[in-house]
């Protein structure tokens, strides 16, 4: 039906053009199909950011809930500002300052695309909006490294700034037509739905942050027990839920891509939670919750930047090879003293990075094939690792030096790190003189 | 032997914790508690101030030897004040004598059972 109708607008276009009228922008129409998923899509992964404020909140002490909830709907309200007004046109304008970052005018407060139908054959707001939330989501994760111990005001001018200056500009080199990372090598730098320009990204930077700022006060000494797993859960749950938009949809299209995006997502999501399932049973004897909804995560992480290449096998892999990996980070954070609180670069850095390497090893073969055709010879496996360890590399270098240039400004000017007494009474309390839990048993 | 209850702002729960654990009292039970003060506490409810009726309040109760009322309270009555002058809430200490402690594991009573 719909190629019946395409076909028939062909015609008439082609008429057009024999009359000399140049209408060919308007060419393309919108795909109803692929623009109903597209806003499914959006409207899910907008769900995962309060999915990850009750996944935090539920792991923070109870007089720090609010607080680190707010750090998720924190964001939802600033870059829900900016996006359209900076973010979008930084990162999807054609290419400036030598590449660094994209930049068109009309692409300010979205004003220059009410009309336009993009080649996907869904409307640009709602590309413009699916990657809105993509911004939305990636500062949000940061804050689990330095969670029940920042200024929310700090926080709030630090992800504005970091949106600004690190996430726009990577996204830019990786998913922009014109980026250096989608043009590298054959096919371009893989990454599918984020695992670079999200997890990575914020994964580095929530290192960094967790390192200037410093431990809480008490760790490790003191333990620190999570309020509400049962929150956490759900929260993880809404995540997992969610990311069937956030990978499934970044093939913006509804088709054969899309159905090969979310039946990796799921599995990989699965094995990342057996995986970790079976190394706490096989470690301690007993398999906690925690480590369920950790496993879930790692497994989504990792395969986000390869859903759109690798085949059910490589899902699986790629969960199992997270979990064990993320597993041992978490291990070594424990020895080596720094305090990611609640540990979003040992999931989400180290998942990404695990997931944006391996990958490369389990690509399907008409891919590389198709990578072959197009530099016309021979395209093998290690060139394409080649490619994936210079995203990887590039994104973890820029995100560290930027992100610790902003954090040393933020904290000398507005202040990022609150003083002892708001530590001791808690953000609910110092930061928005509320409090989450009513009679809840205080920690 | 003394029962020591005190009821004190939720915020400065930590700052007590602590202080008492450096005056050596650390045998302490702690309880979220709602009760009518003087105090009008201030929250912000969708933008509105509003004074709730009951006032959330954190309750720590110490069975104290005689020696060691002194020491408690006023540790207590130190690390719970917001500021140095102190503010209206942050709030009160009772102190009842007690009849008698019971260590339920070793049925041991009176002062050695605290």
């Amino acid at each position: 039906m719909l190629k019946k109708f395409s076909a028939s607008l062909l015609l008439v276009m082609a008429a057009m053009m024999v009359h000399g009228t140049g209408w060919a922008a308007e060419a393309v129409v919108t795909d109803t199909g692929t623009t109903s998923w597209m806003l499914t899509s959006t409207a899910l992964v907008l769900l995962m950011v309060p999915g990850l404020a009750m996944f935090y909140g539920g792991l923070v002490r109870t007089k720090n809930v609010i607080g680190t909830m707010m750090h998720s709907f924190g964001a939802m309200v600033v870059i829900g500002v900016l996006w359209p007004m900076l973010g979008y046109s930084l990162s999807f304008g054609p290419s400036i300052l030598g590449g660094l970052v994209g930049w068109d005018s009309k692409y300010f407060m979205l004003q220059g695309i009410d009309d336009t139908i993009m080649s996907t054959q869904i409307p640009e707001y709602v590309f413009a909006m699916f990657q809105g939330k993509f911004a939305i989501i990636t500062p949000a994760l940061i804050a689990g490294a330095f969670a029940e111990r920042v200024n929310f005001k700090g926080y709030l001018v630090f992800i504005a700034l970091w949106c600004i200056l690190v996430y726009s500009p990577i996204c830019h080199w990786v998913w922009a037509a014109d980026g250096f990372l989608f043009n590298l090598g054959a096919m371009g730098a893989i990454d599918f739905a984020g695992g670079t320009v999200v997890h990575i990204s914020s994964g580095v930077t929530a290192l960094v942050a967790a390192l200037y700022l410093g431990a809480r006060r008490g760790y490790p000494r003191n333990v620190m027990h999570p309020s509400n797993l049962v929150m956490t859960l759900m929260g993880a749950g809404l995540l997992w839920v969610g990311w069937f938009g956030f990978n499934a949809g970044s093939a913006i299209a509804s088709n054969l891509a899309t159905a090969r995006a979310l039946t990796v997502t799921q599995m990989a999501a699965a094995a990342g939670a057996f995986t970790w399932m079976v190394v706490e049973f096989l470690h301690h004897g007993k398999a906690t919750s925690l480590g369920v909804a950790s496993g879930i995560l790692a497994g989504l992480v990792a395969i986000t930047p390869a859903a759109g290449v690798v085949q059910p096998l490589g899902a699986f892999a790629l969960g199992a090879i997270a979990a064990v990996v993320c597993y041992l980070a978490i291990m070594l954070k424990g020895k080596l003293g720094y305090d990611d609180s609640l540990d979003a670069f040992g999931v989400h850095g180290i998942g990404g990075i695990v997931g944006a390497i391996c990958l490369t090893f389990f690509i399907r073969p008409s891919w590389m094939a198709d990578a072959a055709t197009k530099v016309g010879g021979s395209w093998t496996v290690w060139q394409q690792l080649g490619v994936q360890a210079t995203a990887v590399g590039v994104t973890i270098v820029y995100a560290a030096a930027v992100s610790l240039v902003l954090l040393f400004i933020v904290e000398k000017t507005i202040g990022l790190r609150i003083s002892e007494n708001d530590e001791m009474s808690g953000l609910d309390h110092s930061m928005h003189g509320e409090q989450g839990y009513g009679l809840i048993n205080p920690n | 032997m003394k029962l020591i209850t005190a009821i004190i702002q939720p915020d400065r729960l930590d700052h007590v914790r602590e202080a008492l654990i450096q005056a050596d009292i650390t045998r302490i039970t702690v309880s979220r508690v709602t009760g009518h003060g003087r105090q009008e506490d201030i929250e912000f409810y969708r933008g509105q101030k509003i004074a709730p009726n009951l006032i959330p309040k954190v309750r720590l109760d110490i069975a104290v030897n005689d020696q060691f009322v002194d020491i408690t309270v006023d540790t207590i009555v130190k690390s719970a004040r917001h500021g140095a002058g102190g503010a209206i809430g942050d709030g009160k200490i009772f102190i009842t004598t007690m009849d008698e402690c019971v260590r339920i594991r070793t049925n041991e009573r009176g002062g050695s059972a605290i």
